[in-house]
């Protein structure tokens, strides 16, 4: 989308990347050692995965926001 | 397109959405916490945020219906699969994955990959210049008004009750496994649908459907991460499943459609070939509006044509996150999963809650909330399809051509945005009604799948052949779409038919449906044909922009290689054929 001052949908999905990774990554590290009762979780994947929702979350916001001229 | 395949359990669409019927536990499988319940929560508030924030952008017809034709390839691409991926397709396929092994990934390759290409680069280029604003747009272009009208009522009227077929489906599986109220699940989904599709039109579907994709991918795919870890990779996974299942052959693709008999799905390699590869899949994915509309939005027709391409790309790797789960669930849940009707008589899990089953094996709080957004942002997406494609075709194909052709633009905005909310009003009183009445899912399921084989009959004989008529085109579809309901109601009276219709006694439910579209396609195109040479043709002048040798198609001469669509395509081609032979 081209449209003038429109906000871009990746700014969008972005940002709820982000709250979502705080959200898990926070709750990861709540339970870092007391782990939910699933299998394999000594892998731990609320830390990295929410570490990784972030990353992605981040790249978007800042290549997407609002006023940086992008699709 | 839907399609039974197990006597009652549930239907798979023949290259989408599956619904699930009945769900055997009775209590529920999943509790939610406080940070699962904030992660589904933030995602209704950013769905409906986009609805309010794109309203204001929202102002013609064009904007309303075809997201003002300014969709990149990629976003196009991804609404156009989102469109498709619902989570009744998620938790069906994985079900059916554990069912038949990874014969089920015949949907998402042989019975996508190929159509989508050709959508790409055959059809989008007619679709496209003609400026149509619908698949039955195109009939009325190609062949007149009765072609239009009877495709744009059967195309109407299906997808609603479609649409509330999944919803009760979706609301009964919110009830098994979240123990959600049918009820709140029902109207909750509704609505917030009817809002932001109602805001924004196409524009705001289409944007929250990209989110949805990415959604279900991030919300899905760990567990098949996690899983191969667990078995120890591929191999250790396929070794574990012939540990648990001794004599069956789950991770082949080819090597066991040699016969009927010799694979559990009563499924011959010419079905799979032609019905499915050929038919059923071309019909769906080139004819079906639902997705078409996607990719008939986007800015220009280089993005027209790489956006299916693109999809089709995705579309190969969604087994991943839909089929691997299941075969997953074989390597490594401990108990045996079972069919509905030995789920309801012993209380053990169903096939269909695999993917459920696989979530809480390996997701904690946080991510689980995660992976049930998935699910409900798939739900979504999928109606969203339904209801923005029900308000195009009403507005433009049955309300401006039959009642009032000749209102304001914005008199057509404010019809669409009504029959949203009509649509969506409809979609929950089908959905009661099959609350209701439980057999009116065979009945709708079956009778969504008699207009799209014939339809494809129709509109690739329009594209590629000047000398189709008007008489022959609406004809073709008619006796086409009647041979077809014909097949299916003589097999319901007489199962000895099945013999004739899809050529082997033993042959299952979904094998007769993939003959059963053969048949009625080849049908189409025998009377379109013979109709057609009886009749007199259009002239050239009045199929400029509609056929193949009457139209000027853009040269892409002046475009880098790489900029080229069919270079793209034929990258997708090469891995398609690759995937084939690596899991013959």
């Amino acid at each position: 989308m081209h449209r003038e001052g429109m906000v871009s949908i990746w700014f969008f999905i972005g940002t709820l990347l982000s709250v979502y990774g705080v959200l898990i990554l926070g709750t990861g590290i709540y339970e870092w050692n007391s782990p939910p009762p699933t299998v394999r979780a000594d892998l731990h994947a609320a830390v990295w995965w929410g570490m990784l929702l972030i990353a992605l979350g981040a790249i978007y916001v800042y290549r997407f926001a609002p006023g940086k001229g992008n699709e | 397109m839907h399609y039974f395949y197990d006597d009652f359990v549930h239907s798979i669409s023949a290259v989408g959405a599956p619904a699930l019927f009945l769900l055997g536990a009775s209590s529920r499988l999943i509790t939610l916490s406080g940070v699962d319940l904030a992660i589904i929560i933030c995602y209704f508030v950013a769905v409906l945020g986009i609805g309010f924030y794109l309203k204001r952008y929202t102002k013609t017809g064009e904007d309303f219906f075809l997201a003002g034709r300014e969709m990149t390839a990629w976003i196009a691409g991804l609404s156009f699969l989102a469109a498709n991926l619902g989570s009744l397709e998620l938790m069906g396929w994985a079900a059916a994955a554990y069912q038949y092994g990874i014969l089920a990934t015949h949907w998402y390759w042989v019975g996508a990959i190929p159509a989508m290409l050709f959508l790409g680069l055959v059809m989008m280029p007619f679709y496209y210049i003609s400026k149509t604003h619908s698949v039955p747009g195109y009939l009325k272009l190609r062949y007149g008004e009765p072609a239009r009208a009877f495709s744009a009522v059967s195309f109407g009227f299906m997808t609603v009750l479609m649409s509330g077929i999944n919803m009760y489906s979706m609301a009964l599986i919110m009830k098994v496994v979240l123990g959600w109220d049918i009820h709140f699940s029902i109207w909750v989904s509704s609505i917030t649908v009817a809002v932001y599709v109602g805001l924004g039109g196409l524009l705001s579907a289409i944007f929250n459907e990209v989110l949805q994709f990415v959604l279900i991918w991030l919300g899905a795919l760990l567990i098949s991460i996690i899983g191969l870890i667990e078995t120890g990779g591929w191999n250790g996974m396929v070794a574990r499943i012939h540990h648990n299942f001794p004599g069956g052959d789950y991770t082949h693709l080819w090597s066991t459609l040699g016969s009927f008999a010799d694979n559990p799905m009563g499924i011959h390699w010419v079905g799979i070939v032609l019905g499915l590869g050929w038919v059923i899949s071309f019909g769906y994915w080139t004819t079906d509006f639902l997705v078409v509309q996607r990719v008939i939005s986007a800015k220009d027709l280089r993005s027209a044509k790489m956006a299916p391409i693109i999809g089709s790309a995705f579309k190969m790797c969604v087994p991943f996150i839909v089929i691997l789960p299941g075969l997953l669930g074989l390597a490594v849940l401990p108990e045996k999963l079972v069919g509905e009707t030995q789920a309801l008589a012993t209380g053990a899990h169903s096939y269909n809650e695999v993917l459920p089953l696989m979530l809480i094996r390996y997701c904690g709080p946080g991510l689980l909330g995660l992976g049930i957004t998935a699910l409900i942002a798939g739900f979504m997406s999928g109606m969203a399809g339904n209801v923005s494609a029900f308000a195009t075709v009403w507005t433009y194909d049955i309300y401006r051509a039959l009642f009032r052709k000749d209102a304001t633009d914005s008199h057509y905005v404010s019809v669409g945005r009504w029959c949203t909310i009509l649509g969506v009003l409809v979609s929950i009183g089908a959905a009661y009604m099959v609350m209701e009445f439980k057999s009116i899912m065979d009945y709708v399921q079956a009778l969504f799948s008699f207009f799209i084989a014939p339809l494809f009959g129709t509109v690739i004989l329009g594209m590629l052949w000047k000398r189709a008529t008007a008489h022959g085109g609406f004809w073709g579809l008619l006796v086409g779409t009647v041979s077809s309901i014909s097949m299916w109601a003589w097999v319901k009276l007489d199962p000895t038919a099945l013999r004739y219709v899809a050529l082997s006694p033993k042959a299952k439910d979904m094998a007769e449906n993939m003959y059963r579209a053969l048949w009625s396609w080849t049908i189409c195109v025998v009377v379109t044909v013979v109709v057609s040479l009886l009749t007199k043709p259009k002239t050239k002048a009045e199929l400029q922009g509609l056929v193949y040798g009457c139209t000027d198609l853009p040269s892409e001469g002046d475009l880098k290689l790489y900029q080229r669509p069919i270079f793209w395509a034929a990258i997708v081609a090469v891995v398609f054929v690759a995937l084939q032979v690596i899991f013959w």
